[in-house]
């Protein structure tokens, strides 16, 4: 394990993992300032500038109800990394208590717990987000939870394999020999052993998550309207490819552009935390789609 | 070998015990009473109960948990609420079709991501290596859906050079835009593979003995480099299978290509839920003996996979 420091000029000499920082930088600032630079716009209806091309007024162009659709999606921006941030949040609690549960006190609980995560992982990702989100009554809570609840294996398999690692060396034994309780050791010591792994997963699973609302608010299970959703902003944008193209090409840019700055951060992360993986190397499964 | 096998089949058991469980409780907490779905406006108390009682609705939930299992045991995965059609039936004739788009992405995704990777590796024309390599990195990061518009509006509504949707009676001009959807991320992360895989292996002795022997350089590299950096990218596809399947729901759905995916979101939109149980089943089974598969493999290929018995 390398110190801070190093792990930090790691990540600052990595210049695409700069580069997407601060492309996620600028979305979620934009994101944040969404009410201030278009104050009410993206729910303002005017039919007579319905479908117009993008210019200086509206620099993505409108949709069929005049509405811009620049400010839709900046508001549609808040949506997606809401729900990100709070899926992915979901996840990490949930795969941090479980993977430590299942690392540290081994047996029993290990093994029903990673036959969980082994019937979590035997469904296609999205599939599974898609069974489930066609039941539950679609909304943003059911969605982040959904999403948050989907994405606990991956962060758990990850943070058991790390305690089982560390569990047996020397400083956890010493301090066991010392007389420390199993809560004094996971907190102090195991615990700190697992944030950096952890951090990469959060990162590059944050991508993912986002790409996954997407794709359930376009098959029409995720965000509902009239709230902005980049996946439902392009499924409506269907019907209009041929006369307004930039209903769907913008939202999906502005997708695009998020999910793969942070997985250029998430990869920037990894590298920096630890120079000998390999692109293939870090257990991916069950963040891939 | 064989012990390894049988290990892995019996690690199967309760994966699938588990799965089946799953997508049962899944139906089970469908708001409403699916009955009231399936009647529609028309419908009187009486007709209910006669429906809930074909059904099997009115008996305690543990005996409806057996009986599903039983059923399921029997490849019977119940009939379609708005059509009244087997639902094994609609997957027999739909899977054949995910399975042609499932095949077509894999074989693209891997001859594409051998060849960009090996030419960006190879660092003869930098430029356009590096934006090889750029574009690899948008590719993993761009949505299925979106792609598969883009390609519609450029081929199909710009240029007039492939139909823009549908299955043509199995035509291969309408599987090339599905097909190139699809593998996208899995041809992304092939080329990014191979470059690293070919860059490592380039330094090594037997390449170096190869080169010195005077063989050229494309018979190096297909013979000697490629050979060694395509262990990763049977990893790669094998696990990302899972994806084709997850993708084909909405690659089928964008292109009107009347696979199982497209089935799925069907099923969705009328809200018929033994066909969205059928299906989802179905394609976490497939997806489940697929990995298997993919381990099997390994334990052919690389012998520690198996003496660790565990090949995670």
């Amino acid at each position: 394990m390398s110190s801070r420091g190093t792990i930090f000029r790691r990540f600052t000499r990595n210049r695409s993992a700069i580069c997407g920082l601060i492309l996620l930088l600028v979305v979620g600032i934009l994101a944040g300032l969404a009410d201030i630079l278009s104050p009410g716009r993206s729910a303002e209806i005017d039919l007579e500038g319905s479908l117009s091309p993008p210019s200086l007024r509206h620099p993505f162009g409108t949709d069929p109800f005049g509405r811009d659709i620049c400010a839709r999606v900046l508001h549609g921006a808040r949506i997606s990394l809401g729900v990100g941030f709070l899926a992915r949040t979901i996840s990490l609690v949930l795969g941090l208590v479980l993977g430590i549960a299942a690392g540290y006190f081994g047996g029993k609980t290990d093994a029903v717990l990673m036959r969980l995560a082994d019937i979590t992982f035997a469904f296609p990702t999205l599939l599974l987000l898609i069974a489930v989100m066609a039941v539950v009554s679609p909304g943003l809570t059911s969605l982040i939870a959904t999403l948050g609840i989907v994405g606990w294996a991956a962060v758990a398999r990850l943070v058991r394999s790390q305690v089982l690692s560390v569990k047996e060396r020397d400083f956890v034994r010493a301090a066991r020999s010392a007389g420390a309780g199993d809560m004094t050791i996971i907190v102090r010591h195991i615990l700190p052993q697992c944030i950096s792994p952890v951090m990469v997963v959060y990162t590059l699973g944050l991508g993912m998550t986002i790409m996954a609302e997407a794709s359930l608010s376009f098959l029409g299970l995720g965000v509902q309207p009239p709230t902005p959703s980049w996946g439902r902003m392009i499924s409506s944008g269907v019907a209009f490819m041929r006369t307004a193209p930039w209903l769907t090409v913008f939202p999906g840019l502005v997708l695009t552009v998020t999910v793969c700055s942070l997985n250029l951060v998430g990869d920037g992360l990894r590298d920096a935390l630890d120079p000998h993986l390999n692109v293939g190397r870090v257990d991916t499964k069950g963040i891939r789609l | 070998m064989i012990r390894f096998v049988l290990r892995r089949l019996l690690l199967l058991i309760p994966v699938v015990w588990g799965v089946l469980t799953v997508t049962f409780v899944l139906m089970y907490i469908v708001p409403g009473d699916p009955v009231l779905t399936l009647a529609g406006e028309r419908y009187d108390e009486k007709t209910l109960e006669e429906m809930r009682r074909e059904l099997g609705l009115d008996r305690p939930l543990l005996v409806q948990y057996v009986e599903y299992l039983g059923r399921v045991a029997r490849f019977d995965l119940g009939r379609s609420f708005m059509t009244r059609r087997p639902v094994i039936e609609s997957i027999r004739e739909r899977f054949p079709r995910t399975l042609i788009l499932a095949f077509s992405a894999m074989a693209f995704a891997v001859v594409g991501g051998l060849l960009i990777g090996a030419f960006a590796a190879w660092g003869r024309i930098p430029w356009l290596g590096r934006t090889l390599m750029a574009g690899s990195l948008v590719g993993v990061s761009i949505p299925v859906f979106w792609l598969g518009l883009l390609l519609i509006y450029l081929f199909a509504i710009k240029l007039s050079l492939l139909p823009p949707s549908g299955y043509g009676g199995g035509s291969l001009r309408y599987l090339v835009l599905p097909a190139i959807t699809l593998s996208f991320a899995s041809l992304a992360t092939v080329a990014r593979v191979t470059r690293s895989g070919v860059i490592d292996s380039v330094s090594e002795d037997y390449v170096r003995t190869a080169r010195a022997k005077g063989l050229g350089e494309i018979v190096v590299m297909s013979k000697h480099v490629l050979r060694n950096a395509l262990i990763p990218v049977v990893t790669i596809v094998g696990t990302d299978f899972g994806s084709y399947l997850s993708g084909s729901v909405l690659t089928e759905s964008i292109f009107g290509w009347p696979g199982l995916g497209r089935y799925i979101v069907q099923a969705i939109l009328k809200r018929d839920f033994p066909v969205i149980q059928g299906a989802v089943l179905f394609m976490a089974i497939v997806f489940v003996l697929v990995n298997l598969l993919v381990d099997i493999s390994y334990g052919l290929i690389d012998p520690r996979v198996r003496l660790k018995g565990g090949g995670r």
